[in-house]
């Protein structure tokens, strides 16, 4: 096993069992702080998988967390204040809310997708922001579901066998699901279909002088890491029971960037310590001082300046 | 419709045109000639607007304050290539847009540090507080005419600098190829802390121009960038033409869309439906505009010729 397989697992575990600690000794706090972080490290690992393996820098992820959240939050509105219940979107089940979470930011990876993969560069950086601030702009005008102000979930998805009300349980479930997240990553990517997207990264004409089309493996890609950030989006809509248009700001999605830099692209586990590293940071930072953005701002440039390959760079990995 | 409303918001929309222009040609030319992309260009044009704010009260003139605030962003922006963008010209574009990703906080910080939470409103000079009345219904603050008039200025000044001095031939040199130009003995460390700074003094100059109307706050450059760059991504990055055209085209299209977009709806659907969907479509209207441009020219309007 590579020291880097040993940091990940390690990490992994000191996640799985420092939250039940917390919950049953009463530090509500440390449990919320431990979902969040888990939420965001399921986003984390989807991006990881287009902007690390795939080396298609979008710079607009935030947008599918948002349209994750609004899928749990619409139906329940209508389910409380009616409407749409034609379409069976008045519910709380999250039988019905997840789904549908996922195939709305499938659909909207597969037509924003198809447009952006046209350009290279920091033109795709830029164009996948605007797709996601077009999101923004659209949740911020919608009055019926808060415009600005944002919309509060009342009911959190009803799922069988599971009380989401109930934090501990909201956490495993959180925490299940990124495992099975960081699985199909690294079962994607190990794949032909993973070995193709990471030489597309590498160099795109000669996997095209190979009779492949580089352009259907990254939009397929893109697809399977928007669904998966839509799913973070139902769960961190459930955890928050509160939904606003600044969940999608272009700099949330600079977060999430900085999330799978700071932890170290194209590595299984290092979405989950950058994410980790990220919130704990935020957290002691902002405990000190309300300008904690300061020196936050400087260790994201000398991250940037002076660190190869973030976190997971201190671990050898397998040669 | 009526002509009046058209006449302001046109003239409007102009002025928006040309402090977008302002900001995005600085954007443009670091990007073309250095190849860095800059997140944290706007944060300048916020700082631009808090130093002319604090010296207007300082000196008590509104354009002395402007003289003296353009030589210390040019500075501010010389310093921001000496210490973080220079180390990261080898990088490739993530790094740069994380590294400025982190600039933007630090310089939002800074500010709130520095000059507090709340934002600092500008007094303008006696002379430009009145309006000008071209017809009974149509009314245009003196300010307005004086922002359009500077910043057409500006632009003409930026031409002519780039087409027609040495400085401006280097740029241009720089921006086809700039491993050449060192090899022909130009001092290419200069050239490009002399261009950020450039580009910095034009954000900064937009900033001082829009802080008598909006006032200087934090975080004021955060939207503006992004608009930036729409511009420049609109326009094809590297282009000084295209940024001009497409700011004006961008400028033109978001305040004339905010303010006709329902009515040119109620043509074609109801007046109801009209209603509801204009203020959301006016708000995406010009990332709109980009994602069709992209579709049909993925390098933009036009594209710069050798890259």
């Amino acid at each position: 096993m590579s020291t880097r397989t040993i940091a990940t697992l390690v990490a992994m575990a000191l996640l799985a069992v420092l939250p039940p600690i917390f919950f049953y000794t009463g530090n509500a706090f440390w449990l919320d702080l431990a979902t969040r972080l888990t939420i965001l490290a399921i986003a984390a690992v989807s991006l990881n998988l287009i902007l690390g393996y795939g080396g298609l820098v979008s710079f607009g992820h935030a947008a599918y967390v948002g349209l994750g959240a609004y899928a749990v939050g619409i139906p329940a509105y209508h389910w409380l204040y009616g409407g749409l219940e034609s379409l069976g979107l008045a519910t709380t089940s999250g039988l019905v809310q997840i789904p549908l979470a996922m195939v709305v930011c499938a659909l909207f990876a597969l037509v924003t997708g198809a447009i952006c993969l046209r350009t290279k560069g920091v033109y795709f950086i830029m164009i996948t922001m605007a797709f996601a601030q077009m999101v923004y702009y659209a949740s911020v005008s919608i009055e019926e579901y808060g415009g600005d102000d944002g919309l509060v979930i009342d009911t959190r998805s009803e799922l069988p066998g599971l009380n989401l009300d109930n934090p501990i349980q909201l956490f495993g479930l959180a925490y299940l699901s990124l495992v099975v997240a960081m699985l199909i990553v690294r079962m994607i990517t190990r794949s032909r279909f993973g070995m193709v997207l990471r030489g597309a990264k590498g160099n795109a004409e000669r996997v095209q002088m190979m009779g492949l089309n580089p352009y259907a493996y990254r939009l397929t890609a893109y697809v399977i890491s928007g669904a998966m950030a839509g799913y973070a989006g139902a769960l961190l809509g459930n955890f928050t029971t509160f939904i606003s248009p600044e969940m999608m700001d272009w700099t949330r999605s600079g977060e999430l960037m900085f999330m799978v830099i700071l932890g170290g692209a194209s590595t299984t586990g290092g979405p989950v310590l950058g994410a980790a590293a990220f919130i704990i940071l935020e957290e002691v930072l902002s405990h000190f001082t309300i300008y904690w953005h300061l020196p936050f701002g400087l260790l994201l440039i000398a991250v940037v300046l002076f660190t190869r390959g973030g976190l997971m760079g201190f671990f050898r990995g397998r040669k | 419709m009526d002509t009046s409303l058209l006449v302001i918001q046109t003239l409007n929309g102009l002025q928006l045109g040309l402090l977008l222009f302002l900001v995005a040609s600085g954007l443009t030319l670091v990007f073309g000639i250095l190849d860095f992309v800059n997140l944290a260009h706007a944060s300048l044009y916020m700082l631009g607007a808090f130093i002319c704010a604090s010296l207007t009260y300082a000196v008590g003139n509104f354009f002395l304050a402007v003289l003296i605030a353009l030589p210390v962003t040019a500075l501010l922006g010389w310093g921001v290539e000496r210490f973080v963008a220079r180390p990261l010209y080898a990088r490739d574009h993530l790094d740069h847009v994380l590294a400025t990703f982190g600039l933007i906080l630090v310089l939002d910080t800074a500010a709130h540090l520095i000059w507090g939470p709340e934002g600092i409103a500008v007094p303008l000079p006696e002379a430009f507080r009145g309006q000008i009345e071209l017809s009974e219904t149509l009314v245009i603050p003196t300010y307005r005419l004086v922002i359009i008039a500077a910043g057409l200025a500006a632009a003409g000044g930026l031409y002519w600098m780039v087409v027609h001095t040495r400085l401006g031939m280097l740029i241009r040199a720089g921006a086809s190829n700039r491993v050449m130009v060192g090899a022909l003995g130009i001092n290419i460390e200069l050239l490009f802390g002399l261009v950020f700074a450039l580009g910095a003094a034009l954000a900064g100059l937009a900033g001082m121009l829009i802080a008598p109307i909006t006032e200087a706050s934090i975080g004021m450059g955060n939207q503006v960038i992004i608009t930036a760059f729409v511009v420049i991504i609109v326009g094809g990055i590297g282009s000084m033409k295209g940024a001009f055209i497409a700011a004006l085209l961008i400028g033109l299209i978001d305040t004339l869309g905010r303010s006709f977009l329902d009515d040119i709806f109620k043509l074609v659907m109801s007046p109801d439906a009209a209603e509801n969907s204009a203020p959301a479509i006016s708000a995406m209207l010009i990332y709109i505009i980009m994602a069709c441009v992209l579709a049909l020219k993925p390098q933009g309007l036009f594209p710069p010729k050798v890259r």
